[in-house]
């Protein structure tokens, strides 16, 4: 798995491509925590390269988004979420929690 | 003609690649669909994960015996731990409908590897260890 991070003026963006997993779970969360110790609770996830995501990444975004909602009125979006995860996601329930974005341009836009 | 291949992994998170790796190639064996070879892979690792998290307790405890059956009906997947027995009854589903705040981290995996698979069964004996066979049957 592979994560970056782009701080922008209205929120932040984080690229996150191949296996999101129990091994690497714990990656993408520290990534996500360094923009929440940070003050930045408006982050967009770009999922456009995710091959795969088990429900232990599922919790990362969950706990991560209860964090942006309670203290900085922000929130957690996903962009570009291929079809396979998202079908995951939705089994999940987790599509009533997220808004979701064809693109990251998009989720940013929705920051403005 | 049913097909049958046997790995044996150690029960850690870094290894849930490789074990993806393999019952996906199964998967295209017993000539699942895409969807189908991505429930598999999907219930398979959140069943390891609980084996690595609970059976076990922590990474590094024992091994995680995996079998792929490709068959004319679709691919059965066993998994055999020696860690402790569980009771699958007694995890509670988790509550999908439930607004943010009250979403219980538990519970998921399971719930997934019932939902994903057509047939899932456990069995816990001293001597053969914990036995979860799963199936998933080809589109009709």
């Amino acid at each position: 798995m592979e994560v970056s991070t782009k701080r922008m003026k209205n929120c932040s963006v984080i690229e996150v491509s191949g296996r999101i997993d129990s091994a690497t779970a714990p990656q993408l969360a520290g990534a996500l925590k360094a923009l929440t110790d940070d003050g930045i609770f408006k982050i967009v996830l770009d999922m456009n390269g995710v091959e795969f995501t088990s429900s232990a990444g599922m919790r990362v975004m969950i706990d991560v988004q209860k964090k942006c909602n309670q203290f900085g009125r922000g929130d957690l979006v996903l962009a570009a979420v291929p079809q396979r995860v998202m079908e995951a996601l939705e089994l999940g329930g987790f599509d009533m929690i997220f808004r979701f974005f064809d693109t990251p341009v998009e989720a940013v836009g929705s920051f403005v | 003609m049913e097909t049958s291949q046997t790995r044996v992994f150690p029960a850690r998170f870094d290894v849930l690649a490789a074990v993806s790796e393999f019952v996906v190639q199964a998967a295209a064996s017993a000539g699942l669909d895409e969807s189908a070879a991505y429930a598999v892979q999907m219930a398979v690792d959140e069943a390891f994960t609980n084996i690595v998290e609970h059976a076990y307790g922590g990474e590094d405890r024992g091994d995680v015996e995996c079998t792929c059956r490709a068959g004319p009906e679709g691919l059965t997947v066993i998994l055999r731990d020696f860690g402790q027995a569980f009771c699958p009854e007694c995890v509670p589903e988790p509550n999908l409908s439930a607004c943010i705040e009250e979403r219980q981290p538990g519970g998921l995996g399971l719930y997934f590897i019932r939902q994903l698979m057509d047939e899932v069964h456990f069995e816990f004996t001293s001597d053969s260890g914990n036995v979860l066979t799963m199936v998933k049957l080809k589109s009709p």
